[in-house]
């Protein structure tokens, strides 16, 4: 048997496997296709204080090997993910982790101050990357200032894990990581997507309602894999791999330039089953390879 | 109704003419239990420039034969290499996804009105209408009489009426134009096609006090609810148009 698990600070996963916030719903939109508390985790829908609706439609464009999203945090609120989500989604045997947005430091600590409360929620995910709202999300991330102060905000009244999302659309990422420990965070979970746009030529017209929007999918892996691989080198803290994870082969780059876990997102689109899938290829790669510990993987291109 | 994903064999890939084709296909165990209206996400292999699934609506089903049903319009990269697929080739497919057209009250004459492509779901949705003791009137619009596709497949289900914007074949001009929509005879009106056409067949329904439903074909990522990227603006805000639709009643539209 293969040990899988990982740890952020007391925080146990039983195996590195989590799906990406945005990407996966509450869970139950999978129900059909895989078991949700085999993973080792989920990150749910980006969460605000209050709900909102989004961009206009058109809010998403295909591109190679990819796709570009401007949906901008569409959600109910955090009241009604208390009532109406949260008891669902508590049943399941994993860790449930909510990430957590806003425009102002204030929604940020005044929200985290909500889901500190809810007892099975073991960690939330600062987004501080968003690159489809007019107001906060990646403005944060992408100001070492502003980056330092929201978590430092959000660390003082949050008492559980705190893992900050960080954003590709900056010149020096590691800087931004090494920042974000120093300011108390627990582990880091990179990359959101990277910034991008489409143009219809034959409407003559952009794509997305908002004109920019994130890039996601394979094409952005290569750019995800080095920023993890640099940020894995400059924290002593864990790291989650994000970007254009579809395969456990994917999955296990991230993995041997220093990643911890990872996240599966925009892969869930186009097969619901592919979280589960990569965690079984993973398992089958360790074992094959006479492995017992995934640990001894982590960073294995760096030793 | 549970979601499956697998790969179903084609049965047959038939050429309606240079822009239109069915699929049809067989899963190995028994098709799910299917309802008028619903789609399947599929899986468009070989290129990176079709990296999503594509929503294309459940045509008709055949539980004897143990087959669905896909009528496709070939619109880029995606439908031509899906045009391509060959007699014993899979397919792999998410479904059956999203809501379904309601069935009338008992003793309601319903129509269905589809344009273009929109005529997809309609046959499934006349099959089921007929099973269940309706009798469906159908107007069918097409663009000239060389892109009139399925007539016969309709016409077997109910009285078909037709309309071309040239005049070629039918009634000259929009579905909109043809008298039997203004004949005021009709409870229920089923509607899918394009953008334009479905919003005056909705105008005329709320005008004249008459139930509609549409089947919407927004751009989806997912089709399962997850990715939030399809959504309609709504009077109850935006929903999703692959899990709260594809159908609509459009009172529920801000058309």
């Amino acid at each position: 048997m293969v040990k899988l698990g990982f740890s952020i600070g007391d925080l146990h996963f039983k195996n590195p496997v989590l799906t990406a916030s945005g990407t996966f719903g509450y869970g139950s939109e999978f129900e059909d296709f895989l078991d949700v508390s085999r993973l080792g985790g989920i990150i749910v829908k980006g969460t605000t204080m209050e709900p909102r609706e989004g961009n206009p439609y058109p809010r998403m464009a295909e591109t190679p090997s990819g796709m570009l999203n401007s949906v901008g945090l569409q959600n109910k609120g955090i009241d009604y993910f208390e009532k109406n989500i949260y008891p669902k989604i508590s049943a399941y045997k994993t860790n449930v982790i909510v990430n957590i947005n806003g425009s102002y430091i204030d929604d940020y600590v005044a929200l985290a101050e909500r889901v500190n409360s809810l007892d099975r929620i073991p960690a939330i995910e600062l987004n501080i990357s968003c690159p489809n709202v007019r107001m906060g999300g990646m403005a944060f991330g992408t100001n070492l200032v502003s980056a330092r102060e929201v978590t430092r905000a959000v660390r003082n009244v949050y008492s559980k894990k705190l893992i900050v999302k960080l954003s590709p659309n900056v010149t020096n990422i590691a800087e931004f990581a090494l920042a974000v420990e120093e300011e108390g965070a627990d582990s880091i979970s990179l990359i959101n997507t990277l910034l991008g746009m489409a143009v219809d030529v034959k409407r003559m017209k952009p794509v997305l309602s908002t004109i920019t929007g994130g890039l996601s999918g394979p094409a952005v892996k290569p750019v995800a894999l080095r920023m993890v691989w640099q940020v894995a080198r400059a924290v002593s803290i864990p790291v989650i791999g994000i970007g254009g994870i579809m395969t456990a082969d994917d999955a296990l780059e991230f993995i041997l330039a220093g990643a911890s876990a990872i996240q599966v997102g925009t892969a869930s689109f186009i097969d619901p089953q592919a979280s589960v899938k990569i965690l079984e290829g993973i398992e089958n790669y360790l074992s094959a390879k006479g492995f017992s510990d995934i640990r001894e993987i982590i960073g294995y291109i760096n030793k | 109704m549970a979601k499956r994903i697998e790969s179903l064999i084609i049965i047959d890939n038939k050429r309606l003419n240079n822009e239109y084709f069915t699929l049809e296909l067989s899963p190995d165990d028994k098709i799910p239990e299917m309802k008028p209206g619903q789609f399947a996400q599929v899986k468009v292999e070989g290129s990176p420039e079709t990296f999503l699934r594509r929503p294309i609506s459940i045509h008709d089903i055949n539980p004897v034969k143990n087959t669905i049903k896909f009528l496709v319009q070939i619109a880029g990269k995606g439908t031509e290499t899906l045009s391509k697929l060959k007699r014993d080739n899979y397919l792999n497919i998410i479904y059956p996804l999203g809501n379904s057209f309601s069935l009338p009250p008992k003793g309601h004459k319903p129509l269905l009105a589809g344009g273009g492509c929109g005529i997809a779901p309609l046959l499934f949705m006349a099959r089921y209408l007929k099973e269940n003791g309706f009798s469906p009137d159908i107007l069918l619009g097409f663009r000239n009489k060389e892109r009139i596709i399925e007539f016969e497949e309709y016409v077997e289900l109910g009285e078909v009426f037709l309309t071309t914007e040239d005049g070629s074949r039918g009634e000259k001009g929009f579905l909109t134009d043809h008298p039997v929509l203004k004949s005021m005879k009709y409870d229920m009106v089923y509607c899918c096609g394009p953008d334009p056409m479905m919003r005056a067949v909705a105008a005329y329904c709320i005008k004249n006090d008459i139930a509609c439903e549409v089947s919407l074909e927004n751009l989806m990522g997912c089709g399962i609810g997850a990715c939030l990227c399809c959504v309609v603006d709504t009077v109850k805000g935006n929903l999703c148009t692959c899990t709260d639709g594809p159908v609509f009643n459009i009172k529920e539209l801000k058309w």
